[in-house]
């Protein structure tokens, strides 16, 4: 053995080696949020795609022309509730009321798929008048945008389903915990992401 | 097809039996050399029987030393074709002059020019620097494994996604036309109708997300299992680039991949993101690609800085000099490699105030890059320099990089780029850093830590015979084009006129002739010391290491450390030496261990055969393999049990069994 062959030991060696199995530090919650930093990006890139090609209308619709600030409102109001609800949820975590705490869920859920069928509504109403996105940059980058945040909404509908199923399954484990948080992360993290394209696409893009 | 029937259009989509090239010579008789070795490989495996043990050892393991072996090999084998590419480029300049107009026509040629840029960064460069970092971050932090072993599993398997796809590219229908980085309008429908971008962007997306996988993996790795008493500032310089190139990827491939996307919805949908119609904007794309693009060189290059400082320390029998210097650094080029983007592009018009303020940060990038020239340079002065192959690698990474930088320097001044942009020049100067920085490293990576990953060494007399054909092959492929560069010469041209440049460019060729027999005697040397691995064998620390891998068996055991190492220095492994520490051996505990999975690999597949789908327009397969991503992902949630325990009692037979035996080969551990 190679150490073995070092006589000289200068100094009084403290320890060099860890006798006990150090701890198993988890970190997916670390993990999970870098994630959330790098899908950040993937929105900065269609913001700026957005902002960029915002006003090349390509004489088609205009932003004041075809976006439906009522029902954005009730968009919008429908998503952040959910976020909301979904807040109640995890404060169940503490009270450790498991049906509670999927009734909230439950409800964060209906809130965010009824989000997403307005949204598609809207999307099926533009095309029909005539605003799909092939029809101009402008558009393009619209239905991209906001697109790409929809697909991000339902995916977190079908993950907070499977959870639902995992956790009235095999109960509020540990596993089940770090999942929920991480899913609470994403849900926030669209919120986030929504006030984004609620006041720079729609209202900016109404004025412009 | 108008003949085709209705049913045979669903199947198949837009594939037919014209999209096989059979009437490219070249392409099948490279069809079938690649078949028949292929045929030869599925043989020999089914023969010896090793279907069972590549599946249990390999394909399903969640070990970071398997997947980063994996890796170097799947590097190994993308750096063939993607050298046959570069090699066919240069035969074909050499000749095509005036009345000759050489063995390929200019649709083949596009195609291999564009190969040859993604498959070098995206399947070789990038495979070989992953691959490194997989094998020895984790044994260099004193880790078991990394942080997600299941995602670095997937990320492997993804990325041999992408490479399938581009290799499939080959064989069936056409590859991209419109260069590595694939610029619209080229790469829009209306100009490239063909499968070639859509292979190119499956191919990207799918490898793309593996390594987005891998950066996040990385990053939780080294923040969270550093051994107990590594600060920051104690750990390795390659972790430190490690992280710093995580770092990186995680703040820019998303951006590839929002590129990517949106020019496939320009493709799929009919949109206009980068369209010369309705308002689309090309230079919105140029950008985006480079605001990814640029980084992605550092996120090559840093890690192998890692490798240069490891070498140049343990072979000088000193301590870095600079260790600081060298961590800011790294820091310093992290943040600015995302500020000078534009100086690919200076060309684009915006303006004396945005090129000024890019042609700056560009120059200030060379800044910390020369402190790092010099940290390795003061840390051989007054140093015992051990001239190993991995050492000689260095001295020519020193050489050869700082003349690249320097190059470089000249093309960030915007005016001089209006005179270069898309000359030889710049085809000379990226080369000149990404082989002269890359990829010497990786080879004296490849020479450095090969005993710790097998127990054998490398031959010698093959490393140097690689090293100085790759060195003079180097200059003499790449010095031409500086000239012909200079002289105005752009680049993907695959005919001339002026009979006055071709001696340059037969020159050029023989270089690359040269690097041929360079890339051969690698392969000779790993086949010799195969060979001869008992006359190689090594114990686990054959150079006098300094950092923590050295500590442990060569190769390590799956669980790396008996007992993880507690850090009171910078260079651990040498303080444990010179305090004379031994290894406990006894009192073993049993060991957590991640269990390993076959989901990856089913989730590797199904993503290649969605990309397929989506290249050829095979919607009902495309739907079926996306829903079968999504339901093998669901599934593999259902699994809770993803970790096992070795038991204290082999632990106990391996520490007293491995691969110890001191066997150095400087004599100075």
């Amino acid at each position: 053995m190679s150490t073995d062959t070092i006589a000289s030991s200068r100094r009084p060696a403290p320890t060099f080696y860890c006798r006990e199995e150090p701890p198993v530090h988890n970190g997916t919650l670390l993990g999970f949020w870098i994630y959330l930093m790098s899908d950040c990006f993937i929105f900065a890139s269609l913001f700026v795609a957005n902002a960029v090609l915002g006003t090349q209308y390509a004489g088609g619709p205009t932003g004041a022309e075809v976006f439906d600030l009522v029902g954005l409102a009730w968009n919008t109001a429908l998503l952040l509730v959910s976020s909301v609800t979904f807040g109640f949820a995890m404060l169940q975590i503490r009270q450790g009321n498991k049906r509670a705490m999927l009734g909230w869920l439950a409800v964060s859920g209906l809130l965010a798929a009824a989000f997403v069928g307005l949204e598609i509504h809207e999307f099926i109403d533009m095309i029909a008048q005539g605003a799909g996105p092939g029809r101009s940059a402008f558009l393009s980058s619209f239905f991209a945008l906001v697109g790409t945040h929809g697909l991000h909404v339902t995916f977190g509908v079908v993950w907070l389903v499977v959870l639902m199923v995992q956790l009235s399954r095999y109960g509020a484990t540990p596993d089940n915990i770090r999942r929920l948080r991480c899913l609470s992360m994403f849900w926030h993290f669209l919120d986030l992401v929504w006030v984004g394209v609620f006041s720079y696409v729609y209202l900016v893009g109404v004025l412009r | 097809m108008p003949d085709r029937s209705e049913i045979l259009n669903f199947l198949l989509g837009r594939l037919t039996l014209n999209s096989l090239p059979l009437d490219n010579t070249i392409v099948v008789v490279t069809f079938i050399v690649v078949a028949v070795i292929g045929i030869c490989l599925l043989a020999f495996v089914t023969k010896k029987r090793y279907w069972g043990y590549l599946w249990r050892d390999w394909f399903t393991s969640v070990d970071h030393k398997k997947l980063g072996i994996m890796y170097m090999i799947l590097g190994t084998v993308m750096l063939l074709r993607g050298f046959s590419d570069a090699i066919m480029m240069r035969a074909q300049q050499a000749v095509a002059f005036g009345d000759n107009m050489g063995y390929l026509p200019p649709h083949h040629y596009d195609q291999i020019f564009s190969a040859h840029g993604s498959i070098m960064i995206f399947f070789v460069a990038m495979a070989y620097i992953v691959g490194l970092m997989n094998y020895v971050m984790p044994l260099q932090i004193g880790s078991r494994d990394v942080a997600f072993p299941f995602l670095n599993n997937l990320s492997f398997w993804l990325t041999s996604s992408g490479v399938v796809l581009f290799m499939a590219s080959l064989f069936i229908g056409d590859f991209s036309t419109a260069g590595w980085l694939a610029y619209p309008p080229v790469s829009e429908l209306a100009q490239s109708p063909g499968t070639g971008v859509d292979y190119y962007i499956w191919g990207l997306q799918l490898s793309g997300v593996g390594t987005l996988l891998t950066g996040i993996n990385f990053v939780v790795t080294i923040i969270k299992m550093r051994a107990p008493g590594m600060s920051m500032m104690k750990m390795p310089i390659f972790s430190w680039t490690t992280l710093a190139t995580s770092g990186l990827i995680v703040v820019t491939f998303p951006i590839l991949t929002a590129t990517l996307f949106l020019l496939s919805l320009d493709r799929y949908l009919g949109m206009h993101f980068f369209t010369n119609d309705f308002g689309g904007n090309v230079m919105l794309y140029i950008n985006l690609i480079w605001v990814w693009g640029h980084p992605e060189v550092y996120i090559l290059v840093l890690p192998i800085f890692g490798v240069y400082s490891e070498i140049v320390a343990t072979f000088s029998r000193k301590p870095l000099f600079g260790y600081s210097s060298m961590v800011y650094a790294t820091l310093a080029i992290m943040v600015l490699s995302y500020l000078v983007w534009l100086h690919h592009f200076f060309t684009m018009g915006s303006g004396a105030d945005v090129n000024s303020f890019f042609s700056l940060t560009t120059m200030i990038i060379s800044i910390p890059t020369g402190a790092k020239i010099f940290n390795w340079l003061f840390t051989m002065y007054r140093g015992r320099v051990d001239y190993t192959v991995p050492m000689l690698w260095t001295m020519g990474f020193l050489f050869t990089f700082t003349i690249g930088g320097m190059t470089g320097v000249m093309l960030s001044v915007a005016p001089a780029d209006f005179l270069l942009h898309n000359s030889l020049f710049l085809i000379a100067h990226f080369h000149n850093v990404i082989i002269g920085g890359v990829v010497f490293g990786v080879f004296a990576a490849i020479n450095y830590w090969f005993p710790k990953a097998f127990g054998f060494r490398l031959n010698e007399f093959w490393g140097r015979l690689s090293f100085w054909f790759w060195l003079i092959g180097f200059w003499l492929a790449f010095g031409p084009l500086y000239v012909l560069g200079l002289m105005g010469v752009t680049r993907r041209l695959s005919h001339f006129d002026d009979p006055s440049l071709q001696i340059w460019f037969v020159i050029a060729a023989f270089g690359a002739f040269l690097i041929l027999l360079g890339i051969l005697s690698f392969i000779v040397q790993i086949y010799v010391s195969i060979r001869d691995r008992d006359v190689y064998a090594v114990g686990n620390d054959p150079w006098g290491g300094r950092t923590l891998e050295w500590s442990t068996s060569s190769p390590p055991p799956d669980y790396n450390f008996a007992f993880i190492p507690q850090i009171h220095e910078r260079d651990a492994w040498f303080d444990m030496k010179e305090r004379g520490v031994s290894r406990p051996m006894d009192g073993f505990n049993n060991i957590h261990m991640p269990k390993n999975t076959g989901a990856g690999l089913i989730l590797g597949v199904l993503a290649t055969l969605f990309g397929f789908a989506m290249v050829w327009y095979i919607w009902w397969l495309a739907i079926v393999s996306f829903l079968g991503i999504i339901v093998v992902s669901i599934g593999h949630t259902f699994n809770y049990h993803r970790d096992y325990h070795i038991p204290a009692e082999d632990v106990d037979r391996f520490e007293h069994s491995g691969n110890w035996a001191p066997n150095t080969e400087g004599g100075a551990a």
